[in-house]
């Protein structure tokens, strides 16, 4: 469970985040929609704790990740913006290594990895290194680093990105899965197809602020628009005035 | 400090598969300055002995004018080339090379020689090229050597005591020792020792910095329940450890080239054995760690590769300043100077290179001060490393 409330974060004159609340439940999958610019990545930032909020909280089960850092992070799995590999390092290597700095023991790990690489169908290549690695290969790792230490919820920050068709589709089964297994998963996307497709509930950020936050089935209707393209647009264009 | 030797394990085997890295930290680095030094040194060696053991030539035109000068210089064995060339065309020959030097005798030397007034001698030579000027020097040592003869003997023949003309008997005491003396040749050495202790760093440090920043490894890694100061700790742990590898291949490496280098034949013995090395070794130990923190402190601000290495060009330069200082100063080893890093290191190898007594005192300074820096900046750097603006 991931609860943001009242996240305000300004960089020097521009007010990137100026009032974001919601929660994440376990076993859904939440979608942070929004253009480029409008704060979705400031705000995740703000959750896994790189950023510090002006004002406002973020908890991971309950956890204030700004006081209890650790103890926030050991429940939460983070795929950031840029998931970048060691590339003289294998797969193997590479969980490895975040998974010790969980504090994960040796044998522990070793299953673990052992499990991940068969739930993700990383076997062939867990063992070679991620220098020339395919971008769904790469995902996959990065994917398989941020849940070595078996969090119960998870942050992925615009995943699809850089991805081809085959590989988004094997991301998404990835995270039913996820969810299936009653994780919180939490990801912001511009895309709304995906959002559409993926998500339990959405949340629509516009100029750091939530401009709706319901049921993704909900905001369809509400708006009365055919398409989530179309209701996207709706509610972006209600709020133009307040914002 | 579980965290901190992960970090320390991963960033020393990924480097280790790194050929840059090895290129730079384990090759270039330690055996750059050896194998330069020993050519450079050996081609010194070399020509000096043989310079002093080869017969001087000259070009000598008009020798008949000066038959007992000419017979002179070839009674000490000058080899003379004669050749029959106006002043112009010994200049224009000697400005081509070829020949180096040329002594040219007017023919009004017999007669001005017979009145006993000067007589002119002209000697052309380019005193831009290093190697005809000092063919310059030994023909100029030969005509004052031989004019000396000639005016003891006036004074002798008109009943003066020679001696009358010598009022001041020059004697000089050399007290410099032949490992003294070999320091003028090895002062560099010590630049080259703390020139490999860096290059060692200086990949580890740009990788495990603004490579993690370029590849898109450092959010994910910022975002993991580990203290930053763990996470710099480690890597500047592990930048050290590559450091250490390079100072003891480079030490090697200078210890086998001096083996080669035939340095007994300038009357200079090099202190440098294994046991030096070890001394060396020793005294450099405390620098690592100021390096490897003063180089990830700096790689820490830098986005990309090329940025970090453009910063590591000239932070790389620093350490070797104040030798150069120490040698435009001709700065002696004093518990002062033990202070400032790098040059109390290169004072104290420089000493021991000389074979000087080093003061317990001053090694203890030297170390202390370069540790303090060192801790300093690794402060600096986990601060830096807590900061918001490191995710760039």
């Amino acid at each position: 469970m991931i609860e943001a409330s009242c996240l305000r974060k300004r960089f020097g004159a521009i007010e990137a985040v100026r009032d974001v609340s919601f929660n994440a439940k376990d076993g859904e999958i939440t979608g942070i929609l929004g253009a480029n610019g409008a704060g979705k990545s400031t705000c995740l930032r703000m959750l896994y704790g790189v950023l510090t909020p002006d004002s406002g909280h973020a908890r991971i089960n309950g956890i204030d990740i700004r006081g209890e850092t650790s103890k926030a992070r050991a429940h939460l799995g983070v795929l950031p913006h840029a998931a970048g590999l060691y590339g003289n390092l294998t797969a193997r290597e590479n969980i490895h290594y975040f998974g010790l700095l969980h504090g994960l023991g040796r044998a522990a790990l070793k299953s673990r990895t052992t499990e991940l690489a068969r739930v993700l169908g990383m076997e062939e290549f867990i063992d070679r290194r991620a220098k020339g690695f395919s971008q769904g290969q790469r995902i996959k790792t990065a994917l398989a680093r941020a849940l070595v230490h078996d969090p119960g919820n998870i942050v992925l920050d615009e995943p699809t990105n850089g991805l081809d068709v085959i590989a988004i589709r094997n991301l998404r089964e990835m995270l039913l899965a996820l969810k299936a297994e009653g994780r919180c998963v939490l990801f912001c996307s511009h895309v709304m197809q995906e959002v559409a497709a993926l998500c339990d509930r959405a949340v629509i950020i516009g100029h750091g602020r939530v401009l709706a936050d319901a049921a993704v089935q909900s905001i369809r209707e509400g708006s009365g628009a055919a398409s989530m393209e179309e209701a996207f647009l709706k509610v972006l264009g209600d709020t133009q005035g307040v914002s | 400090m579980r965290a901190l030797l992960t970090v320390f394990r991963k960033e020393f085997l990924e480097n280790l598969r790194d050929r840059r890295t090895l290129v730079s930290a384990l090759l270039f680095g330690p055996l750059f300055g050896p194998l330069i030094f020993g050519l450079m040194v050996s081609r010194i060696v070399n020509q000096s002995v043989f310079e002093s053991n080869e017969p001087l030539r000259l070009t000598i035109s008009g020798g008949e004018h000066a038959p007992g000068l000419t017979r002179y210089l070839e009674a000490q064995g000058v080899k003379l080339t004669r050749a029959k060339l106006s002043q112009s065309e010994a200049q224009a020959a000697v400005r081509a090379g070829s020949p180096g030097v040329v002594l040219i005798i007017p023919a009004e030397y017999a007669a001005r020689s017979a009145a006993a007034v000067p007589a002119p001698v002209l000697l052309v030579a380019d005193s831009a090229d290093s190697q005809t000027r000092k063919t310059a020097e030994r023909a100029r040592l030969f005509l004052g050597a031989y004019a000396g003869t000639i005016s003891q003997l006036r004074l002798q023949i008109r009943g003066v005591n020679p001696l009358l003309a010598m009022p001041v008997a020059v004697n000089e005491v050399d007290v410099a020792t032949p490992a003294g003396r070999a320091v003028e040749v090895l002062g560099f050495m010590t630049y080259f020792v703390l020139f490999a202790v860096l290059m060692g760093g200086l990949y580890l440090a740009i990788d495990s910095t603004a490579g993690e920043r370029e590849r898109g490894s450092l959010e994910a890694l910022l975002s993991l329940p580990v203290a930053r100061s763990s996470l710099v700790g480690g890597k500047i742990l592990a930048t050290c450890a590559y450091m250490c590898l390079s100072l003891a291949l480079s030490l090697t490496a200078f210890v086998c080239v001096f083996r080669f280098v035939p340095l007994e034949n300038l009357g200079m013995s090099v202190n440098l054995g294994a046991g030096t090395a070890l001394i060396f070794f020793a005294i450099c130990l405390p620098f690592l760690p100021l390096g490897a923190a003063l180089m990830t402190f700096v790689a820490s601000f830098t986005r990309s590769y090329r940025e970090a290495q453009s910063y590591l060009a000239v932070v790389l330069l620093v350490p070797t300043l104040p030798i150069a200082f120490a040698r435009i100063y001709s700065l002696k080893t004093r518990p002062s100077l033990m202070f400032i890093p790098s040059l109390s290191q290169h004072l104290l190898m420089t000493s021991v290179l000389k074979d000087e007594p080093v003061a317990a005192l001053d090694v203890w300074v030297s170390a202390g001060a370069s540790l303090a820096v060192a801790l300093l900046l690794i402060v600096l750097t986990a601060r830096h490393w807590r900061r918001e603006t490191m995710l760039g």
